[in-house]
């Protein structure tokens, strides 16, 4: 730990990573896309619960043959879920890990001189 | 996550007379002898506690992926939603969205930053930047609720699933049964340690997701790949539900209580798994963040297909079987999918599909006795009872007996809850999991100013609170009889007792809340703040540095 080149020398190393401007460009990226995908998703979750508690005849509604909308509604929980997961998956190994990596090799370089 | 509905009370008297007892027993011993086998192979002694908990954190993301299906889909998610969706149409369709949108919550707020963070137990995590030893108890009381209740619900289904699938009936087979998987259980645990579980779990969930694909199929070649004609076909042999099979409110739209209980449930379910312990406990079986990622992306598309497999699964049983022939099974409504698979296949495909249903439950419940045997043995003993002051050897081996205590007391449990409705045992640890786990997981992860008084007062709020309510719910007493004269459906089934004064089953709504808000009061009214342990928290559970050297401990 004892690390004579390190800028912030007398500090903490977490506490110094943690001010860093990069680690607070990953901090706003993670959590700019986390919480207004949860925040969506739980709103859309409770629309169609809400909708299947208090309008079932709407959603008893028939579109073509015995398919009703409120299976298409229940099979949009299913695209959505799916759509979400493959998003963030590919958004996170594209924008997040490089940034998380790069910053773990850091701490780990400053430690180690 | 167990039934819909299991029902109270399981008639012992008239057990099925399709199929052939001896095929299934056959089957399940079959797959008993094969998981024994593996796990013997694959065992490396379990000498230290990271490899008994968590295998090292040796999976690869793919692998926990199939395994954390293998954990979640348990016995009475297949039998139960697909009962539910027979008889009941849309509603039970309504009831899976929930327990898969759930993983969405996991996916993007829990799984990295737990693996990252934590290293062999929920209360790792919790404790981390707050002061140990009240936070680790608090934790430790909350996971081995859940644990509890829901290895009663698992057990108890097991029990209630004999008369249905074996064809044995009475009590003294249905207390046998239960001793029988709660002894395999514990031999599956003792000899195989978190590494066997897995492949237990993996083992279990290729094939029920298997049979079910087969299922779908079948079922849609014999209407022609045509869903409306399936649905016409269901809604014919339906005729008491008739069109109304095809749009939500059969079941949860009799009134406004059942409505308002219907959200307070979805809001348990799409709250709770994340902060269900065995569930986050498997994160810790991958070494990196990334792969929790993988392993978490796996369990989406798994878990969803098999819901949607399910779909047709149970719609088919409405249609090929037939709400009359379900009704006077015993079991009924989870007689629907094995009696779908007598209709497809005869007494052989019955047996397959009853042997994955008990392999099912064998899977899950060891899931859940690791976990509560690494709580109380880390947690309790090594944390807290000898403040860290204890070898790797002794800690294994006090996990060891509480994985022997923990299979007997639900083995007990079991025989005990077996005729009672265990749809509440379930929704019970749904709602602890939602108020006492997740909110004090969340406020740890992404608040800085939480603190140990906030933690404790979410905690014990949220786990008092969800238990008192349900106390005092129509699930323990006062349900008015099914039928005039008849036992109430309530756990307490002497309709003259009732002392209910909360209106719904399942407390939720009110509980979860609480314990956000109580969490945030705590903290509030509370000076303590660690700004150097919040850092390394932060850093570590966004970064993934220290997770490698944390693995060797």
């Amino acid at each position: 730990m004892s690390n004579d080149a390190r800028t912030l020398r007398d500090e903490d190393p977490y506490v110094a990573m943690q001010s860093t401007d990069e680690f607070q460009e990953l901090r706003r990226k993670f959590r700019g896309f986390v919480f207004p995908m949860t925040a969506f998703f739980l709103v859309w979750y409770f629309v169609y619960v809400l909708l299947s508690i208090f309008a079932p005849g709407f959603m008893g509604t028939k579109v073509f043959g015995n398919i009703t909308v409120g299976l298409f509604f229940g099979l949009g929980q299913f695209v959505t879920t799916f759509a979400i997961t493959f998003i963030y998956a590919r958004w996170a190994n594209r924008e997040l890990d490089p940034l998380a990596d790069a910053l773990g090799s850091k701490l780990d370089g400053d430690k180690e001189h | 996550m167990a039934a819909i509905a299991l029902p109270s009370a399981l008639p012992t008297e008239a057990a099925t007379s399709v199929g052939s007892p001896a095929l299934n027993i056959a089957i399940f011993a079959g797959f008993v002898l094969v998981t024994l086998v593996v796990i013997v192979k694959i065992a490396r002694g379990n000498k230290t506690a990271g490899e008994f908990y968590t295998a090292s954190g040796g999976f690869s993301g793919r692998q926990n992926g199939v395994a954390i299906a293998g954990d979640y889909l348990s016995a009475a998610s297949f039998l139960g939603i697909a009962g539910a969706i027979a008889l009941q149409g849309y509603d039970g369709f309504l009831y899976s969205i929930g327990f898969l949108v759930a993983w969405l919550v996991a996916l993007l707020l829990v799984a990295e930053l737990m693996r990252n963070t934590g290293r062999l137990t929920m209360a790792d995590v919790l404790s981390y930047r707050l002061k140990q030893r009240p936070v680790r108890i608090a934790t430790a009381v909350s996971v081995l609720c859940v644990s509890f209740f829901y290895l009663l619900a698992q057990m108890a289904g097991a029990g209630g699933l004999v008369s249905l699938l074996l064809g044995v009936s009475g009590e003294a087979a249905q207390n046998l049964v239960i001793a029988i998987v709660g002894i395999v259980m514990i031999t599956y645990v003792l000899i195989g340690g978190m590494r066997g579980t897995t492949w237990v779990q993996i083992i279990k969930a290729v094939l029920l997701i298997a049979a079910t694909a087969i299922m779908t199929v079948w079922v849609l070649g014999k209407y022609g790949f045509n869903l409306s004609g399936l649905f016409d076909a269901a809604i014919e042999k339906n005729p008491k539900v008739g069109e109304k099979l095809l749009e939500p409110g059969v079941k949860y739209g009799l009134n406004t209580t059942t409505k308002i209980d219907f959200i307070s449930l979805s809001l348990a379910l799409v709250l709770g798994t994340a902060g269900l312990p065995h569930v986050l406990q498997r994160f810790y079986t991958v070494p990196t963040s990334k792969q929790a990622r993988k392993s978490v992306e796996w369990a989406i598309w798994l878990i969803g297909g098999f819901y949607l497999l399910t779909l047709v699964v149970g719609y088919g049983a409405g249609a090929l079987v037939g709400s009359a022939e379900i009704n006077a099974a015993p079991g009924k409504a989870n007689s629907a999918a094995p009696l779908l698979a007598f209709h497809l296949g005869g007494s052989t495909f019955l047996g397959i599909v009853s042997g994955i249903a008990f392999a099912t439950i064998l899977a899950v419940v060891a899931g859940l006795t690791i976990t509560a045997s690494a709580t109380f043995a880390h947690d309790i003993y090594k944390e807290v009872i000898k403040r860290g002051d204890t070898t790797n050897e002794n800690e294994v081996k006090v996990a060891r007996i509480a994985a022997i205590v923990i299979g007997a007391v639900a083995i007990l449990g079991g025989m005990f809850a077996k005729s009672q409705n265990i749809a509440f045992l379930v929704a019970l640890a749904f709602a602890v999991a939602a108020s006492a786990n997740l909110p004090t997981i969340l406020y740890s992860l992404f608040w800085k100013r939480f603190n140990t008084r906030g933690a404790l007062w979410s905690i014990y709020g949220g786990l008092i609170s969800t238990i008192g309510l349900i106390i005092f719910s129509p699930v323990v007493s006062g349900k008015a009889p099914l039928v005039e004269g008849g036992p109430s459906p309530s756990m307490i089934t002497n309709p003259n007792i009732d002392f209910s004064w909360f209106p719904l089953d399942n407390p939720g709504l009110v509980t979860i809340p609480l314990a956000f808000f109580l969490g945030w009061l705590g903290t509030v009214t509370s000076q303590e703040h660690n700004a150097q342990k919040y850092a390394e928290m932060e850093v570590r559970s966004l970064t993934g540095h220290g997770v490698a050297k944390a693995l060797d401990h």
